[in-house]
């Protein structure tokens, strides 16, 4: 891997709408990501492992619920810090920046909202501090965009919760000491538990074998008669409203990410383009690739807007469901398609792991589809703009 | 202990140098400014004392409010308050004439300062500060350990080290050393939001003299283009050292 000579692009000034806090916190972020993720990672991607020495790291930094309030151990900041860290992280690798949404989102976000005090205090700052590491369990190997459907489901025995079922493509899971898991009660409502690593038929197998996110560990759930203690139920909201709360927070924060993952692409491919020669030449010179570098840096600047906007309405507290999605959806086409760009414009040093931007490109696959695929986004707009859900 | 870390607010390493005004002044447009790497080692070092042995760290800069960003992120790293001299650091004199002005009302018994900044690369602030103050001086300072009021200090000089021991209180130029840069610490965003809370005092400068005048920057001059000779024409190699590059 080539040393990491990353510079930031900011076409139109942007940093002039961060306040000096937000600037701390997005460089911090973007120094430990130059430090500790970008000489390590294309040879953890390679050999498709996590590289569970940078969860220390990334709790040290504060990268595990920035936005929790310090007294439950996260930083208290707002949402643009959180979304400015997701950035830099996916900066390096999308696979990091889903462990760090996972435990942030998905983990102490639904502990903290959704949860008690109790459950707050007992698992909230050792998920900040990394002592623990959470996943979330909603799809299902027969329920992806339709969760409503699951079919993982828990008995109330009196004393304790019977938990049944499976869920499938689950960041973290693997080495997660904790899971937040989503099933349905008798009556068919969907409830948050919190399962233990260690309880009994509970297992966590590995998913192998994938060209995507190959530094990140993804796995099954697998509930056997799993006994799950009554105090670990979220009881502070139930239904599909719940899980799909977490899911908003977390696409957020694709939404940022994958302007991280777009401008390493595209600073990659410019800095190429300058220095490689052909027909005497820096290839940059030529109208084809400057058409590619041009709309690359358009776009990422229009996904830096939308990003920021979002921000301000999340930090107010009127960002809406659709509006998340339309985000997630527009940042992560428009990372993906640069990823592929950018690759063209290296030639066949594109596809090679010393520069990052195939392991970008492959990464991205994923994240437009995880977390609503990139067509449920495009419904999600098509309902609330026509008042007609076409997904039911 | 009670330490002041002394930090200057520098251009990013990466930044490109330009001047205006007929190349009297520099040109800030565009430019990162960092802390100061060789204070930011001493900062560090700093930390140190203060989770080993209970030290007390303030640090100061001189500058107007554009350098507050520079002094959040030593908050944020852990310094417990810091103080701004709010005027524009015209010259080594003149800066150390200011910063003894904080070390005599702070009542600090160990000042760290950068051995030179990289920037202008004066290296003055921290010997000229010693001798208004008439405190003990370790320039160069690779190591330093402190134990009651004895300090033990290593210095880098011309093919090895020199190991002195010396007594508080006591002015450093520190480098890179004090800790490495595997050591730097890079703020949490915990530190962050408390840097927020903590104390940043601006202090009005005191009457002080510059002891010289910038009168014009040059930029050296830029790089030729390179001629490739073939390994067996030693001949022209020769020939164009002698006659072109005149340096045989």
């Amino acid at each position: 891997m080539k040393p990491d000579l990353f510079e930031a692009p900011d076409y139109y000034n942007l940093d002039d709408l961060l306040s000096e806090e937000h600037i701390l916190v997005r460089d911090a972020a973007r120094q430990w990501v130059k430090r500790e993720v970008s000489p390590i990672i294309e040879e953890y991607a390679q050999k498709a492992e996590f590289p569970k020495q940078i969860l220390s790291g990334l709790a040290e930094i504060g990268a595990f619920g920035p936005y929790i309030p310090m007294e439950y151990g996260g930083a208290g900041l707002d949402q643009i810090s959180y979304g400015l860290i997701m950035q830099e992280i996916e900066r390096g690798d999308s696979g990091v920046r889903s462990t760090a949404s996972v435990q942030s989102s998905l983990v102490m976000y639904p502990i903290f909202t959704y949860g008690n005090e109790e459950q707050r205090k007992k698992y909230l700052p050792k998920l900040a501090s990394g002592e623990l590491i959470g996943c979330f369990g909603l799809t299902e190997p027969n329920h992806g965009s339709n969760p409503n459907g699951m079919e993982t489901k828990f008995k109330d025995m009196g004393d304790h919760y019977l938990l049944n079922g499976a869920k499938l493509w689950i960041s973290n899971s693997p080495f997660a000491d904790i899971a937040v898991v989503w099933a349905k009660n008798e009556e068919g409502r969907i409830h948050g538990l919190i399962v233990e690593r260690g309880m009994k038929g509970f297992s966590t197998p590995t998913t192998h074998n994938k060209w995507s996110l190959r530094a990140s560990a993804t796995g099954e759930l697998i509930f056997e008669n799993v006994k799950v203690p009554k105090e670990n139920l979220l009881p502070n909201k139930s239904g599909l409203g719940a899980p799909l709360g977490c899911l908003d927070s977390a696409r957020y924060g694709i939404a940022w990410g994958a302007i991280g993952a777009a401008m390493d692409c595209y600073n990659t491919a410019l800095r190429y383009a300058k220095e490689r020669i052909q027909f005497g030449k820096p290839i940059a010179a030529t109208q084809l690739q400057q058409k590619k570098l041009a709309e690359m840096i358009t776009e990422i600047t229009k996904a830096q807007l939308l990003a920021f906007r979002l921000g301000q309405l999340k930090n107010e507290g009127n960002a809406t469901t659709a509006q998340i999605s339309m985000a997630k959806r527009n940042n992560v086409d428009m990372a993906l398609k640069i990823a592929r760009e950018a690759r063209q414009v290296l030639g066949a040093m594109g596809i090679s792991g010393e520069y990052s931007i195939m392991r970008h490109m492959m990464n991205l696959e994923s994240v437009i589809t995880y977390e609503g695929t990139h067509d449920i986004h495009l419904l999600i707009t098509g309902a609330d703009i026509t008042g007609l859900p076409a997904f039911k | 202990m009670k330490i002041l870390v002394c930090i200057s607010n520098v251009p990013d390493t990466t930044s490109k140098i330009n001047f205006t005004d007929g190349d009297t002044k520099f040109d800030t447009n565009g430019v990162q400014f960092v802390i100061n790497p060789n204070d930011e080692f001493g900062l560090t070092r700093a930390m140190w004392f203060k989770e080993k042995q209970g030290a007390t760290v303030h640090v100061v800069s001189v500058g107007g409010p554009t350098i507050d960003p520079t002094i959040r992120k030593a908050l944020a790293i852990g310094a417990d308050e810091a103080i701004r001299i709010n005027a524009e650091p015209t010259d080594g004199f003149f800066v150390a004439q200011q910063l003894a002005e904080v070390v005599k009302n702070g009542d600090y018994n160990l000042v760290i300062a950068g051995r030179e900044s990289i920037d202008y690369n004066g290296g003055m602030v921290p010997g000229i500060l010693a001798a208004l103050l008439d405190m003990n001086f370790v320039n160069t300072c690779i190591s330093l350990e402190i134990d009651g009021e004895n300090a033990t200090a290593q210095r880098e000089i011309d093919g090895g080290k020199e190991t002195l021991s010396t007594s508080l209180p006591l002015v450093i130029g520190g480098q890179k050393g004090l800790v490495q840069e595997s050591d730097l610490k890079i703020p949490n965003m915990r530190g962050i939001m408390m840097a927020r809370q903590k104390k940043l005092t601006v202090v009005e400068p005191v009457d002080a003299l510059n002891a010289t005048q910038e009168t014009k920057f040059e930029k050296p001059a830029a790089k030729g283009a390179v001629k490739l000779v073939d390994a067996s024409n030693v001949d022209e190699l020769i020939s164009l050292l002698h006659n072109e590059a005149k340096v045989i």
